[in-house]
């Protein structure tokens, strides 16, 4: 009866004011991305003289051409997804190690064991020592000091761990166990199944973290070939600006790296996640608000 | 659950005194939890702790030639070259400031964006646009800085462009190149890129809410900004609350991709925070004693403000964050 006096209405201008305010915020995260879009696919001469806005002038796919003609990126691309995907992999099995045993509420040690794993993300050790130790393990300049140093997360683990405890039945486990399975049955035939939601969401959060990150690669890594894509991107893009600034002149810049092969550049590097942003974007609010439980 | 545990064990464990095998049942039904958590928890060890020997640096005049075991032991004299430096108290101050200001605009607006995102009665447009709205905290923040100068450079962003053929300014505004408007858009472009996902935890927190608030605010009356002074923000207040402690307990940290990425000559002045401190210090001029000690400073202040943060959580009634 009373129940939707709210929903029924007609929409009142309140709502479409709203509505305005919320479609100029979804502009300001979209516009930039056709702007730059634009830019890439426009001339070089219609980018220098300012004429190109939302709408490619002069279309031509040249700066893709010239990426996979120097082969520079695309080589990096490849790289890249490669240490994202082993990154990802080796994440996700050690945070399910972690998660279901630390779940299961009878566990003798777990309050320790917790502690242990949780003690590093509230107190780092620091940047110098961490570079010390990632020398004397022997990883400088090499593909695994992107794999393994960060794969596992305890923050995720923590997300994953409140998800298990909370949509998991207790009595699911103990009939299984019952039934005669052993604890590595029991996570693979019933928990992860089960699981699937959060299982996607803490991948997309291994994987973004790792395929947007150059930090790591600045501080421990020098050879180039190593480097991952946005790294790559950092050094031709924002020390170009940086230099830029110093001389205070646009045009003796865009020589040496044009706007329109940076633009290319960007909307290159952004593309694995545009691509699999969508699919996994349903399942990642959840995961969101399970970590918010306890976080 | 446990009777029948031992029932399962009765043959096998017949011999060993009752208190003895109650004491090791678990071992026989669990190992192959602790089996599992032998991966994670050395991983732990082998990336994690083995690095905080390290920190021995910061009471030590390191010099990487003679290596740990030459370098010479100086207490504290580190510390106290520190608290000297002006370069360290340009980085604390910077990084205060700015994360201050980065919560006092940061905080709001996810909140108000969740409390519109909640008032939208179009469901599809409200899909469609919370998929956009969370994009930004998926870029990297590479990205995230290279759209920035090519929205905001004086001569040829977009920004600039614009406003000057609309006749509204004459020269190009230096966004990121002069250190006052640098700090604006610092901030604004971090609020940006934070909004959608911000808003996810309070939009969950609105959904709590009970319907029948909402009815009887309606039957006495209340319109929309009436129903959400007096229902919507009550409701997520536990969460605000939790939120804000939360990150003033970050207020000494700071993100090294996000300042590196927005760096430029003209506005070191801002942007040589607390992480380009201890980076142009340490990796970059090869003062690793100095690095070391503001990096456990930092890390002990950080870690005191979290755990303070967690008791007064608490005790306002909030779950608590640890």
């Amino acid at each position: 009866m009373g129940k939707k006096v709210g929903s029924l209405k007609a929409p009142h201008l309140s709502d479409f004011v709203i509505a305005f305010v919320i479609l100029l915020l979804c502009l300001t995260c979209l516009v930039p991305f056709f702007h730059l879009l634009a830019k890439s696919l426009s001339s070089n001469t219609a980018v220098l003289s300012k004429t190109v806005f939302l709408w490619p002038k002069g279309a031509n796919l040249n700066a893709y051409i010239t990426i996979f003609r120097d082969g520079q990126l695309t080589h990096s691309m490849v790289y890249s997804l490669y240490a994202t995907a082993l990154f990802t992999a080796i994440g996700m099995v050690v945070t399910v190690l972690a998660a279901y045993p630390l779940s299961v509420k009878r566990l003798k040690g777990r309050g320790v064991i917790s502690l242990l794993i949780m003690i590093p993300l509230y107190f780092a050790a620091g940047l110098i020592p961490e570079y010390l130790l990632i020398q004397s393990l022997g990883l400088y300049n090499s593909m695994w000091v992107l794999v393994l140093p960060l794969a596992f997360s305890p923050y995720n683990m923590l997300i994953m761990k409140s998800f298990f405890s909370s949509t998991i039945p207790p009595s699911l486990e103990e009939a299984a166990y019952l039934d005669g399975a052993n604890h590595f049955q029991i996570l693979g035939r019933i928990i992860l199944p089960l699981s699937k939601p959060i299982l996607a969401t803490i991948s997309l959060f291994y994987a973004v973290g790792r395929w947007n990150a150059y930090a790591d690669a600045k501080y421990y890594i020098s050879k180039k070939a190593l480097q991952p894509i946005q790294y790559l991107l950092y050094n031709m893009i924002l020390n170009a600006t940086a230099s830029e600034a110093v001389s205070l002149s646009e045009s003796t810049a865009t020589q040496s790296t044009p706007e329109v092969f940076q633009a290319a550049a960007v909307m290159f590097a952004t593309l694995p996640i545009l691509c699999i942003y969508p699919f996994v974007q349903k399942y990642f609010v959840q995961g969101v608000m399970i970590g918010a439980v306890k976080g | 659950m446990l009777i029948k545990t031992e029932g399962g064990y009765d043959m096998d464990t017949a011999y060993i005194p009752p208190r003895k095998r109650n004491r090791l049942a678990f071992l026989k039904r669990d190992w192959q939890l602790y089996l599992m958590l032998v991966l994670p928890v050395a991983m732990t060890i082998i990336f994690k702790y083995a690095a905080y020997p390290g920190l021995r640096l910061a009471f030590m005049d390191f010099k990487p030639a003679l290596g740990f075991e030459s370098s010479k032991w100086v207490g504290m004299e580190i510390f106290q070259k520190i608290i000297k430096d002006r370069d360290f108290l340009r980085a604390i101050k910077n990084s205060l400031v700015f994360n201050f200001l980065d919560l006092a605009i940061g905080l709001p607006v996810p909140i108000i964006l969740a409390i519109l995102l909640n008032e939208l009665r179009f469901k599809k447009f409200k899909r469609v646009s919370q998929t956009i709205l969370y994009l930004p905290h998926f870029l990297s923040w590479v990205i995230v800085a290279s759209i920035a100068y090519s929205l905001f450079k004086p001569d040829s962003g977009l920004v600039n462009v614009v406003m000057k053929s609309a006749g509204w300014i004459e020269k190009g505004i230096p966004f990121l190149t002069e250190k006052w408007h640098w700090a604006a858009t610092y901030l604004l472009v971090g609020v940006w890129q934070g909004m959608g996902w911000g808003s996810i935890l309070y939009l969950a927190a609105i959904t709590g809410i009970s319907a029948e608030l909402y009815e009887a605010a309606t039957v006495d009356g209340a319109n929309r900004l009436r129903r959400i002074w007096h229902v919507t923000l009550p409701g997520i207040r536990p969460t605000i609350v939790t939120l804000l402690i939360i990150n003033l307990g970050r207020i000494l940290g700071s993100n090294f991709e996000r300042l590196d990425s927005f760096a430029n000559v003209n506005v070191k002045d801002f942007q040589y925070q607390l992480a380009i401190y201890i980076y142009d210090k340490g990796l970059a001029s090869g003062n690793f004693s100095r690095a070391t000690a503001v990096g456990l400073f930092q890390s002990l202040v950080g870690f005191l403000l979290v755990i303070t943060a967690d008791r007064v959580a608490k005790r306002l009634g909030s779950d608590g964050l640890i």
